[in-house]
């Protein structure tokens, strides 16, 4: 493989690889996207580039692989600097962009997963409590982050706005599925226009997942975790 | 101006270490505002109403929070002495592991401090195996960043300061220097360099906190 050659591997359902695909749109970076069917099998060359954690998206630039999204995104960043900045200038801004999508990670996407995964009403209801309180946090950060402008990184999109973004397809999903409110033009309106400009972006629309698609696979994903009686 | 730096931590977090032992290596002066967790101030639950947990670094009046984007920041805003490698290649690996740490190392770890039995076993097994992973990664080196201690460094020192006392409460061995000469050597190393050891929290105040948080875990397993 040329040194400069980058395959992403990865899934269209997951929001995890969304990111590093956004990022690379932005810094116009071409690569050969490699679909895992990770439910059913793992590839070698996914068990070989990550063998810690075994999980896609995974990055693979000339030789070396690099996971972890938020750090493919970091990665991506760093080498094509002279791209459009992902991260904001300003050492400040970015640890409050750095601050929220580890959140997101640790705590917002897991409340979220747990409206369609848990059992029981009462557990559905604290989860989906748990993720409308994170959606308010991030609403009200958007207004701190884009000072006024269309996205958390101002004119442009940013870090964080990959990082929430993300998630938008199984947002929607878990709207449907589970017959619930989550981003919603009277409760969070920033966030609801964000959703339709980020979505609409160059850089991600033709990234972003049909929601019924990504509908018809949560059936599948829902049976499947709790068919196997396994997390 | 002056730079007004006040780190919210206390005396055994290895998490507020990482940001103390970052402001020294860029040879920053700062004060240290320590929290008692089941009493929290006002400050720390006004700068980290999210989590409100420490550390919490307040520059200049704002406040930054969890260790390893304090870390960042620390490197971001002071460019004396980086912490974090030049390349971005070595940025994104030391950005890995320190999350592997955290992530899964360190609840490895716990698994076989919490435990007794047939699920300690496990647990020891596990995170000797995650241990592999580490020892690789000093191979050819004294310090994860090099010849100097950089980010992953602090990122792992919970290990140095952490791991000895939990093997002598539970009764496990996870750092055998046999199997691990490297991370035995770094230990070693880290925890006795003139920037680390003058705050090193006292082993015997450490031994006695760790029995204790042990303790319920025990009970409940009975």
């Amino acid at each position: 493989m040329a040194s400069n050659e980058m395959k992403l591997l990865g899934a269209w359902p997951s929001p995890f690889v969304l990111r590093a695909r956004i990022a690379l749109n932005i810094k116009s970076v071409e690569y050969e996207f490699m679909e895992e069917n990770v439910l059913v099998t793992k590839s070698d060359l996914l068990l070989k580039s990550n063998p810690v954690y075994k999980k896609i998206p995974v990055l693979i630039h000339g030789e070396r692989p690099i996971c972890e999204s938020l750090i493919i995104v970091q990665y991506v960043d760093e080498v094509w600097a002279s791209g459009p900045a992902i991260l904001p200038s300003d050492p400040y801004d970015r640890a409050v962009a750095r601050f929220w999508a580890v959140y997101l990670d640790d705590k917002w996407f897991p409340s979220l997963t747990a409206i369609l995964m848990s059992d029981g009403e009462e557990a559905k209801k604290t989860a989906l409590e748990q993720a409308i309180q994170g959606l308010d946090l991030l609403e009200e950060a958007f207004t701190k982050c884009s000072k006024g402008q269309n996205f958390f990184g101002g004119d442009k999109i940013g870090y964080l706005d990959i990082a929430l973004g993300s998630f938008l397809g199984w947002v929607r999903v878990i709207q449907i599925m589970a017959n619930v409110s989550l981003i919603d033009e009277s409760k969070t309106p920033n966030l609801f226009k964000w959703d339709q400009d980020f979505s609409g972006h160059d850089a991600v629309k033709d990234v972003l997942p049909e929601t019924d698609k990504l509908v018809e696979f949560s059936k599948f994903l829902v049976a499947k975790v709790k068919g196997s009686g396994t997390k | 101006m002056a730079e007004e730096l006040n780190v919210l931590r206390t005396w055994s977090s290895p998490w507020g270490l990482r940001v103390v032992y970052a402001l020294k290596m860029k040879g920053l002066e700062y004060e240290t505002i320590l929290e008692d967790l089941k009493n929290k101030s006002d400050l720390l639950l006004e700068h980290n109403p999210v989590y409100k947990k420490i550390p919490v670094l307040v520059h200049n009046g704002k406040p930054i929070c969890e260790s390893l984007v304090i870390l960042e920041y620390i490197d971001d805003t002071w460019k004396q002495c980086p912490l974090l490698p030049q390349d971005p290649y070595e940025r994104a690996m030391a950005r890995f592991w320190a999350k592997f740490g955290d992530d899964k190392l360190l609840p490895s770890i716990r698994s076989g401090f919490y435990t007794r039995g047939k699920e300690q076993e496990e647990g020891v097994a596990t995170a000797i195996g995650n241990l592999k992973f580490i020892e690789k990664l000093l191979k050819g080196k004294k310090f994860f960043g090099g010849d100097t201690i950089g980010y992953l460094d602090l990122a792992f020192g919970w290990m140095a300061n952490v791991i000895s006392i939990m093997e002598e409460i539970a009764e496990i061995k996870l750092i055998d220097a046999e199997t691990f000469p490297l991370i035995s050597a770094w230990i070693n190393n880290f925890s006795t360099h003139p920037m680390i050891k003058d705050l090193w929290p006292p082993r015997d105040r450490m031994i006695e906190k760790y029995k204790a948080i042990r303790e319920p875990y025990l009970r409940k397993e009975a």
